[in-house]
């Protein structure tokens, strides 16, 4: 009996260990180049022992990270202090309370010098439940000698008719993510909200009943049509049901790709490709940026929206300074780090203009303007559910039937928001 | 097997005695392992049981209430899960068929094989079951991948595959290649079941069949298969209950796109996608039951009382 009570008595002082260090704010990150670790190193320096950070990766799919978040969370875990959630995610976290309310001294920091479109992924029922930290965009990227010959004027923004036709006659492709995945509902989002649609038409609705859908309307078909135009036209790469952003980086870095549509990450991955030796320079010198295409000439284009955003667990044991740190962390001066450290562009307008970013990323202000137009993918605390009912409806993209696949789409994921259907 | 001990005293009291003190012995030795089975799955059994009866998502839980059968109506009159379970279905009787017929191969390869080759050969035949699923499912899609395989340059004199052929583009291709992978994958352990049938065969047996005048095709007949009929049972619903709840090849190579998924993916997607903890439980609900039909259909098939079958 005495052995079994000296045993807990050293199991409890264990466990409450470290009566003089400051309390560990655990930030759950996902994987990047390490990037986080060393943000959280420095916010733990300047909080001058007030706390101390320490990061938990999560798995590398968002599908997954939000998983395992939500599943944690619905346990009531208080480990979780900080969690980097990519934005679709928002509006579940909040609506299910697993979100510390924000203090309002935060929410005025957090508010300053944003993007309206990361302010946007960040609200959920008019309340700001996260903090922008890192803002993603999809640029038309472009072989600069293979568009030369093909009569377009990239200076100024393109539609998506215009790139098809031009690469059908120059017998080249068009890398876009058409893998059945997030990236096909991020693509379709984009069209929609390109064409002057939305996916949700009444956003913040809580009751997934009466969540309202607008695919069947004329930007959904436009959506569909333009997909479709996508296998007829024949400028779909080989693979194009299966390939995401990867795989379209590599086609487009082997030039069987004459445009494609992806996030900055590929202008990283060729120029370190460079460094290793592994890519002539001539490559990336070769490659061209300009703004998402458009649906139609007279509408600007809605470019997705991506990133990661703060939130603070609503079961941490330390809210207030986890607040504290998420400051910290989404400063100008870390955003900037971690924009020319490991591309990750910044939901700050200010940050693009450092000198050190535009040296490191020439196609900064494009960034901008596009985080400028960029549109969130549609908010709801089902999100999952509407993405995987696009994703079931809407691949392979190349053999949609413009009106028919709006149909389905919409019956789809109607039934599934009221539970009638399987997903 | 002879047992000296019943041959010195056959009488009837003595023999209840004994085989009762064998039943308790058994129930000792065997007692501790069933209570923590019993503790490890008959728990989460009744509660997903439980909650299937539930309208019960994990991030509104205050909002659960009880459906009673409404779950499994939802699945069962859903298309979706009727093409999942064809898939399953499909998977299972081309996989099983293939695995049998190349493992008797292999089994008989070890058991004939040169004394000094045997471990060899035995290790070799069973690599691949030692490779995890996920790292086998990752490698065979990277060697049928579109941009990063060899398969379609290495293939290309096949009629039908040129540097374009997209594997995981259509139902037909990426179940050939979720089948290739589970056969490659499983096969050494139906190998490895049949040859302990195989070996239990008596060499008597056999070579009375050889004195007899039986071929080779008559003796593997009459004599081999009959004898191991018990082995080629337990390797045949292993593997058949294995196959029927594959998951990591489909979740690797295609996430269940071009209508791949399977039963257990479907119930994945249910439970930890949408976190709708009442539907997913029903679907991995119906997974189980389809699992206790198929080892009762096996059992009753077969007409193999395995708990008779302790040698004597």
């Amino acid at each position: 009996m005495t052995v079994v009570v000296a045993v807990m008595a050293a199991l409890v002082s264990a466990c409450s260990s470290g009566p003089s260090g400051p309390p560990v704010l655990t930030w759950y990150i996902n994987p990047d180049d390490g990037g986080q670790t060393e943000i959280a190193a420095r916010c733990t320096a300047a909080s001058n022992g007030r706390y101390t950070i320490a990061t938990s990766t999560l798995p590398r799919q968002a599908s997954e990270q939000r998983q395992q978040l939500v599943r944690r969370l619905a346990a009531n875990d208080s480990s979780i202090d900080i969690m980097s959630i990519d934005p679709p995610y928002v509006p579940e976290f909040a609506q299910a309370g697993f979100l510390a309310p924000m203090p309002p001294a935060v929410e005025a920091a957090a508010r300053e010098d944003r993007f309206p479109s990361s302010i946007e992924a960040s609200t959920w029922q008019g309340r700001l439940v996260a903090v922008p930290f890192w803002a993603n965009t999809q640029l038309l990227w472009y072989r600069k000698s293979a568009v030369a010959g093909m009569g377009l004027d990239m200076s100024r923004p393109v539609t998506w008719d215009q790139i098809i036709q031009a690469a059908a006659r120059a017998r080249t492709q068009i890398a876009a993510q058409g893998v059945r995945g997030e990236s096909l509902t991020v693509w379709v989002n984009a069209l929609v909200e390109s064409g002057g649609g939305s996916i949700i038409t009444n956003v913040g609705e809580e009751d997934p009943a009466l969540v309202q859908l607008g695919l069947n309307a004329p930007p959904g078909i436009e959506a569909a049509r333009i997909l479709r135009t996508f296998g007829d036209a024949g400028v779909a790469p080989p693979g194009f049901p299966t390939a995401d952003e990867d795989t379209n980086a590599e086609s487009f870095q082997s030039g069987s790709a004459a445009f494609m549509v992806n996030y900055p990450f590929i202008w990283g991955k060729a120029t370190s490709a460079v460094e290793e030796g592994t890519l002539p320079q001539s490559v990336p010198d070769d490659y061209g940026w300009t703004i998402y295409p458009q649906v139609t000439p007279d509408r600007p284009s809605a470019p997705p929206l991506g990133g990661i955003n703060l939130g603070v667990g609503a079961f941490s044991e330390h809210p207030d300074l986890a607040y504290e740190a998420t400051t910290c962390i989404s400063s100008p001066a870390n955003s900037s780090y971690y924009f020319v450290s490991n591309g990750n562009p910044s939901s700050r307008p200010s940050v693009f203009d450092d000198p050190e970013v535009v040296a490191e990323f020439p196609m900064a202000p494009v960034i901008r303007d596009s985080l400028a137009l960029a549109k969130p993918r549609p908010q709801t605390p089902y999100y999952a559910e509407v993405s995987g009912g696009i994703q079931r409806t809407f691949h392979p993209p190349g053999a949609v039937t413009p009106g028919a696949t709006n149909e389905a789409a919409t019956a789809l994921i109607t039934a599934v928001l009221r539970k009638e259907a399987l997903l | 097997m002879d047992r000296p001990t019943s041959a010195v005293d056959p009488t009837a009291g003595n023999r209840n005695d004994k085989s009762r003190a064998e039943r308790r012995l058994g129930w000792w030795l065997a007692g501790p392992a069933f209570v923590v089975m019993l503790l490890v799955t008959a728990y989460p059994i009744v509660q997903a049981v439980f909650d299937s009866l539930f309208d019960y998502r994990l991030t509104d839980p205050e909002n659960s209430s009880f459906v009673g059968l409404g779950n499994y109506v939802v699945i069962l009159t859903d298309s979706v899960w009727w093409t999942s379970f064809g898939v399953t279905v499909f998977i299972t009787v081309v996989t099983v068929a293939v695995e049998l017929v190349l493992g008797f191969g292999l089994a008989l390869v070890m058991l004939n094989a040169l004394r000094g080759l045997r471990p060899v050969l035995r290790t070799v035949i069973l690599i691949p079951y030692a490779v995890i699923t996920v790292v086998s499912a990752f490698a065979w899609q990277f060697a049928f991948s579109v941009d990063s395989g060899f398969v379609n340059s290495w293939f290309s004199w096949v009629p039908g595959v040129s540097a374009t052929t997209d594997w995981f583009g259509t139902q037909g291709l990426s179940l050939f290649v979720i089948c290739l992978a589970e056969i490659w994958k499983t096969t050494p352990f139906i190998s490895l079941l049949l040859l302990a049938g195989l070996a239990q065969v008596p060499e008597v047996l056999q070579e009375a069949a050889k004195v007899d005048g039986a071929t080779a095709w008559q003796r593997l007949r009459r004599v081999t298969l009959p004898n191991m009929k018990a082995a080629i049972m337990v390797a045949v619903l292993f593997r058949t209950l294995d196959a029927f709840r594959v998951f990591d090849s489909v979740f690797v190579m295609t996430a269940g796109a071009n209508s791949t998924e399977t039963v257990s993916f479907l119930a994945y997607r249910q439970t930890i996608e949408r976190v709708e903890i009442g539907l997913g439980s029903a679907v991995s609900v119906l997974l189980f039951l389809s699992v206790v039909l198929i080892s009762a259909l096996f059992i009753k098939g077969f007409k193999v009382d395995l708990s008779q079958a302790r040698g004597e």
